[in-house]
């Protein structure tokens, strides 16, 4: 029987982009965490909290977060790729990874505005 | 001077040796070719391709060393001893040093290595500016020896659906040539996560690349082609 290889999703740009824009987040944001450590003198609860309080910094590191997330599905679905040979159970890996993602997001959502 | 060569016969051997060879070389022996047509004068059951034997043809790629490279122009006194020779990684061995390239050429075939132009063809031939031409260079000089498509992991892993270094270098040669309207086309059969998006630009094929090429120059600029069609 001739096994016929099949390949052509058309897909992977989106993806591929999406992970460089995502690191550059990150990076941004790493950085600015860095600062704001640096620039706060005793770090302790309350000033921590103080740091986590404003609406902007709330959103940014959700956007991290997200950020983080969007960029783990890319590499987590690379690996599956590489070290997952059966179609079916890749696919349902691809799903278990999505379905924990999703719920991440939604649980950072609800910790950083419960701060 | 020592050698330790990779001897497999897959009809007979169970496994793979490696096997030590001390020769006299002649003063003309400059190249690692020339070793190895030496050892074969006294050992004619070692196989080996070669042709061209001064680095145009890609027929003696093999790993040398640790490094793909080619025999003909991999001067022996730049090697420590004793040296290590082995096929090319990667890929099926049929015997001894010669590889079954089956795979690499397909993949090479796969992104329609040839212009393609569907408007009649001018009296002479198609011109293209010096401008034009000059995009060509670092692209076209590739001679398909598959040393830089056996030096990535990425091909290892997916041969049958990665392009690997090669194909993809090439693949840009055409989408890089003015004279063809299929860029689109090309462009449609690149974008796929793994046929290019494979590649993950560690740059082992730039560093083993015996003519000297960047393949990574070349995938990074399809990338390029394609977010710049996409945004």
């Amino acid at each position: 029987m001739v096994n016929r290889e099949v390949t052509g999703a058309h897909y992977g740009l989106r993806d591929w982009l999406a992970q460089r824009l995502t690191a550059v987040v990150m990076l941004v944001y790493t950085l600015l965490a860095i600062g704001l450590l640096i620039a706060t003198p005793t770090l302790d609860y309350d000033a921590w909290r103080e740091l986590f309080t404003p609406q902007w910094m709330k959103l940014a590191t959700l956007l991290f977060l997200l950020s983080v997330f969007l960029h783990a599905w890319v590499g987590m679905r690379n690996i599956f790729m590489d070290y997952v040979g059966h179609g079916g159970l890749r696919l349902a890996l691809y799903a278990l990874v999505i379905a924990a993602l999703i719920v991440y997001a939604a649980w950072s959502a609800q910790i950083l505005w419960s701060i | 001077m020592k050698f330790s060569i990779y001897r497999y016969n897959p009809d007979v051997d169970a496994k793979p040796r490696m096997q030590d060879y001390d020769i006299t070389l002649e003063p003309t022996d400059r190249m690692l070719l020339d070793a190895l047509i030496r050892i074969k004068e006294t050992d004619d059951t070692l196989a080996l391709r070669r042709s061209c034997r001064e680095g145009v043809c890609g027929s003696d790629a093999m790993n040398i060393n640790g490094k793909n490279g080619l025999a003909c122009i991999s001067k022996l006194a730049d090697l420590k001893e004793p040296v290590m020779i082995r096929p090319l990684p990667g890929l099926p061995v049929i015997r001894d040093l010669i590889v079954d390239m089956s795979q690499f050429f397909k993949q090479y075939h796969s992104i329609k290595p040839y212009l393609q132009n569907d408007t009649p063809a001018p009296e002479k031939e198609r011109l293209q500016s010096p401008a034009d031409r000059d995009e060509l260079n670092g692209l076209y000089e590739c001679i398909l020896c598959a040393c830089c498509s056996t030096a990535c992991p990425s091909f290892w892993w997916n041969p049958d659906k990665f392009v690997g270094p090669a194909g993809l270098l090439q693949a840009y040669r055409f989408i890089a040539d003015t004279r063809d309207q299929a860029i689109n086309e090309r462009l449609d059969n690149l974008e796929d996560p793994y046929r290019l998006f494979r590649c993950h630009s560690i740059m082992n094929c730039v560093d083993v690349c015996p003519k000297g090429l960047n393949p990574t120059r070349a995938i990074g600029k399809i990338k390029d082609l394609m977010v710049k069609r996409a945004v």
